[in-house]
């Protein structure tokens, strides 16, 4: 069974990699957006298991996202991601998915 | 009390991939530990050995301070803000990623073997500008001496970062014996051996050992051969 990821930052160069990064392994699926907009609406469309906030969203984005991201899916897990690329990725989502 | 954690070298996570024979102290890339995520706000310290001409291709990075302390041969540097470099052993080399860059990594020489100490700290600050740096240290201050190359503060000599972070780097003569003080209150410190073999709070160390030291503001140090080399990592022990 796969794990969904949405994956939401303001780089778009850095958005591609961790599309790449998210789908290369069989067991998640990643959806990488760099629009807030797309993000609500793609958790409006389908359950998502994880949400992995990427670089540039400022303090004020983050609090009004996280606001809506809870009050559509109240059980999801948001964790932020460091690093931008591979390094990380991999501890941060066993970590969070425990 | 002082507490303390010991990082043996041997405990390291390890992957060779021909070219590049790495070791974690953290959990890194395809190596996961839940017991070895961070100390403090040091998330990765990664001791590569990367073979000639061989390296990373461009790569993005977003908020983290990434720095770079070669010890043998030299890197080739190119990043997204037009720096274009090369880092020698005896130099170190910062970058704040903060809002992001990206950047390649090669072995700059063909015939000699790279081998550097790759440091990730979190920031204190999210999303900063995108910052990079790079400086010649001074080798011969570090002769019986933990000499200060990287702080939080833009005046001090060397580098700085976007975090209450100090390194310092020393080379010992045998039974040197000295202490050292933490910068700041909350902060502690993970103490890397580079070389040769040290008591650290009374712990021995050798080669590649660590130790991670807080809830105290100083610790001892005695080197227990002529070849000794550390690097001391103080930085905060609280997450941002």
């Amino acid at each position: 069974m796969q794990t969904t990821i949405l994956y939401i930052g303001r780089d778009t160069e850095i958005t591609v990699v961790m599309n790449r990064l998210l789908n290369a392994r069989p067991e998640w699926k990643g959806i990488c957006v760099c629009s807030d907009e797309e993000a609500i609406s793609i958790l409006k469309a389908q359950d998502v298991d994880l949400v992995l906030l990427g670089n540039g969203i400022s303090p004020e984005c983050e609090k009004v996202l996280r606001s809506d991201i809870i009050a559509l899916k109240p059980q999801i897990k948001i964790i932020q991601h460091y690093g931008g690329g591979s390094g990380l990725l991999y501890g941060e989502i066993m970590t969070a998915l425990g | 009390m002082s507490q303390f954690i010991l990082y043996k070298e041997n405990t390291r996570g390890h992957a060779n991939h021909g070219w590049l024979n790495a070791h974690h102290s953290f959990s890194f890339a395809n190596y996961y530990n839940p017991e070895r995520m961070h100390f403090g706000v040091l998330r990765v310290l990664n001791d590569d050995l990367i073979d000639g001409g061989m390296g990373f291709g461009s790569h993005p990075h977003d908020n983290m301070e990434i720095i770079t302390i070669p010890l043998a041969g030299a890197i080739a540097h190119k990043d997204s803000m037009g720096n274009s470099a090369v880092i020698n052993a005896g130099e170190i080399q910062i970058m704040s990623a903060g809002t992001g860059v990206s950047h390649s990594e090669f072995n700059a020489l063909e015939d000699v073997q790279l081998n550097l100490l790759q440091i990730w700290l979190f920031p204190n600050k999210k999303n900063v500008a995108p910052r990079y740096d790079q400086k010649t240290l001074d080798v011969a201050a570090r002769h019986n001496n933990f000499k200060q190359i990287l702080s939080p503060n833009a005046d001090d000599d060397n580098v700085w970062i976007h975090q209450d972070a100090w390194f310092s780097l020393g080379k010992f003569d045998a039974d040197f014996e000295t202490e050292y003080k933490i910068k700041k209150a909350g902060n502690g410190v993970y103490a890397f051996v580079i070389s040769g073999e040290v008591s650290i709070n009374g712990q021995v160390l050798n080669k590649r050992d660590a130790i991670g030291i807080w809830d105290t503001d100083s610790i001892s140090f005695k080197s227990n051969s002529a070849d000794a080399e550390v690097l001391l990592m103080d930085v905060p022990m609280e997450l941002n």
